[in-house]
């Protein structure tokens, strides 16, 4: 099975429209959403069954016993993450590394088991797709992201291909969604930060060794803009394998939970299926249709 | 007073209002904590005054020391240390910083050294100091500088804190130091559905705080609903218009560029300053 990864380094300029309109398009059969901490590719799939949810164990937390600990604050002096203060175990901040159980005396110290997400599975008619929820400003979203894709592996028997949305930025989720990919198709957009990021996360996918490809959303704010993104491409031999106009059916389309494949006479409609048919047929080895 | 400024979902317009914000205050500081992406520096434009690198603490070995006891790769809970044909390979991207290698190698054969993962510039633009953090491409984590920033917040006057979008824990390193919360969110229902997660997030945290409303069209707002039923005071309602979006595709400061936003700032700011009293 292929996967093609959707980012854009910076948030907002498309990647879910994007995903979910070649969801729609490719009559895909697995898909995921790699943006733990602020997941939406659920809210325009087309209708599931409820999903199966199970609770992901990240990083385990320490625990100290009060009744066996002697206050020698050996573990405090030793956290490197400032996680213990007065004998009590700041949850937000221990990571889970250990330190301080090896380094108690009188082994008042354990690791609990922490639930840092939920992991969710929706299966029906032969489809597959995964995704998750990282809890309130937890710190194991690489390891979840990681989770989200194998459990798409494991539960997919026959598809050709996987669509997988990505988070924003170039941190650990971005990285850990980007390891195993075939192909990242970065959705770009013409402004200045749209420009500067989609620089950093060519860095970044070329830092891991992926292909790359860019769309440029929006295209027509800013037609300038667009050129310069066109030529910077250009220059590291990145195609640009279409452009997307500027269209509020985007906006009508997610507020209807749809994808704005199911609005195929749209400017943006008509756009993104041209993109598709491009990218699957002349980079992801799709034969003609 | 510190201002933080988050959305959840990116490209609500953190940045837009964030630096708006700051620009409207006159004297008053700027600090970028999305080190990953960081864009405040491109509407700013400020000049530089200092440049530092952040690093972290990592081990490395002394290969002659090491006897592959295996003691410090059992012990790694990130995977950072793995012996291969005897040989000990450290994994720096993974590596959590946590010391524990160093501190139980029965051979002693561990050091520590630094690792530069990116950097905080200082600067200024107008008279709005910036302090902006940036990760190096193909870094893990951010919050070693975002913990950097925070010991450099100003202790007086307005300070915006532009943060990072989700909801993981370089978004919460962000908040730490706020005294009130400015949630950003768009008219769309994957606006809203990252709104209540943020909102969710200020409330964990104790933060007080309110909504801002950007980039509003005539019809229905389903962001503003969500205020209306969960009793949030909105802050603000920006209009979505031609001009704001051709300024902000091009770097330029609607607060700088027209009296108009000046004044919808100003009013937000005043706002702010009510609210974070009561």
């Amino acid at each position: 099975m292929k996967q093609l990864l959707i980012l854009s380094g910076k948030g907002g300029t498309g990647k879910t429209t994007v995903s979910s309109a070649f969801i729609e398009l490719s009559k895909g059969h697995a898909f995921a959403d790699c943006d733990v901490d602020a997941p939406n590719l659920h809210l325009v799939v087309s209708q599931m069954s409820d999903p199966i949810k199970t609770d992901y164990f990240g990083f385990g937390k320490a625990m100290i016993d009060d009744s066996k600990c002697i206050h020698c604050s050996l573990c405090e002096e030793n956290c490197r993450f400032g996680a213990i203060q007065d004998g009590a175990v700041g949850i937000y901040e221990c990571e889970g590394c250990g330190v301080c159980l090896e380094i108690c005396p009188v082994q008042a110290i354990t690791m609990s088991d922490y639930s840092s997400g939920s992991l969710m599975l929706y299966k029906n008619n032969g489809k597959v797709f995964s995704t998750a929820q990282l809890k309130m400003g937890s710190g194991a979203s690489g390891k979840l992201v990681a989770a989200v894709k194998k459990q798409l592996v494991n539960e997919t028997t026959d598809a050709e291909l996987a669509i997988i949305d990505g988070s924003p930025g170039i941190g650990c989720p971005v990285i850990a969604s980007i390891s195993g990919v075939d192909m990242v198709l970065i959705v770009a957009e013409p402004t200045i930060s749209g420009m500067h990021d989609m620089k950093r996360i060519i860095d970044t996918a070329k830092h891991f060794g992926v292909s790359c490809a860019v769309c440029i959303n929006k295209f027509d704010v800013n037609p300038d803009n667009t050129k310069e993104i066109e030529n910077y491409c250009t220059g590291l031999a990145i195609p640009v394998i279409g452009k997307i106009p500027f269209d509020e059916t985007v906006i009508k389309a997610v507020n209807r939970c749809q994808s704005i494949a199911c609005y195929p006479d749209s400017p943006a409609g008509k756009a993104i299926a041209s993109i598709w048919i491009n990218l699957y047929q002349n980079y992801l080895g799709g034969g003609a249709r | 007073m510190k201002i933080a400024v988050l959305s959840g979902k990116g490209g609500t317009g953190k940045t837009f209002v964030s630096v708006n914000l700051a620009c409207a205050a006159g004297k008053s500081a700027y600090v970028d904590c999305d080190v990953e992406e960081p864009n405040g520096h491109l509407f700013l434009k400020h000049d530089i005054t200092d440049r530092l690198p952040v690093s972290v603490t990592v081990p490395q070995i002394d290969a002659n020391k090491c006897t592959g006891c295996r003691k410090c790769v059992d012990f790694c809970k990130y995977n950072a240390l793995a012996l291969i044909k005897n040989e000990l390979l450290i994994f720096y991207e993974v590596c959590h910083s946590c010391g524990g290698c160093i501190l139980f190698c029965p051979e002693k054969a561990f050091t520590e050294k630094e690792r530069e993962i990116g950097t905080i510039e200082e600067g200024i633009s107008g008279e709005v100091a910036v302090l902006t953090g940036c990760l190096n491409t193909g870094e893990v984590s951010g919050v070693p500088i975002i913990k950097g920033l925070m010991e450099k917040l100003p202790e007086q006057g307005t300070v915006v804190i532009d943060c990072p979008p989700g909801s993981a824990c370089v978004v919460m390193e962000s908040i730490r130091e706020a005294d009130f919360c400015v949630l950003v969110a768009e008219p769309t229902l994957f606006g809203v559905h990252n709104l209540a997660m943020v909102y969710d997030l200020v409330k964990l945290f104790n933060k007080p705080f309110g909504v801002v409303l950007n980039k509003c069209l005539p019809e229905e707002n389903p962001a503003e609903q969500f205020c209306v039923d969960h009793k949030i005071k909105v802050l603000a309602k920006i209009p979505f218009n031609e001009e704001l979006g051709k300024l902000n595709s091009r770097g330029l400061i609607a607060v700088r560029e027209n009296r108009q936003y000046q004044e919808l700032f100003q009013r937000l700011l005043n706002t702010l300053e009510k609210e974070a009293v009561s």
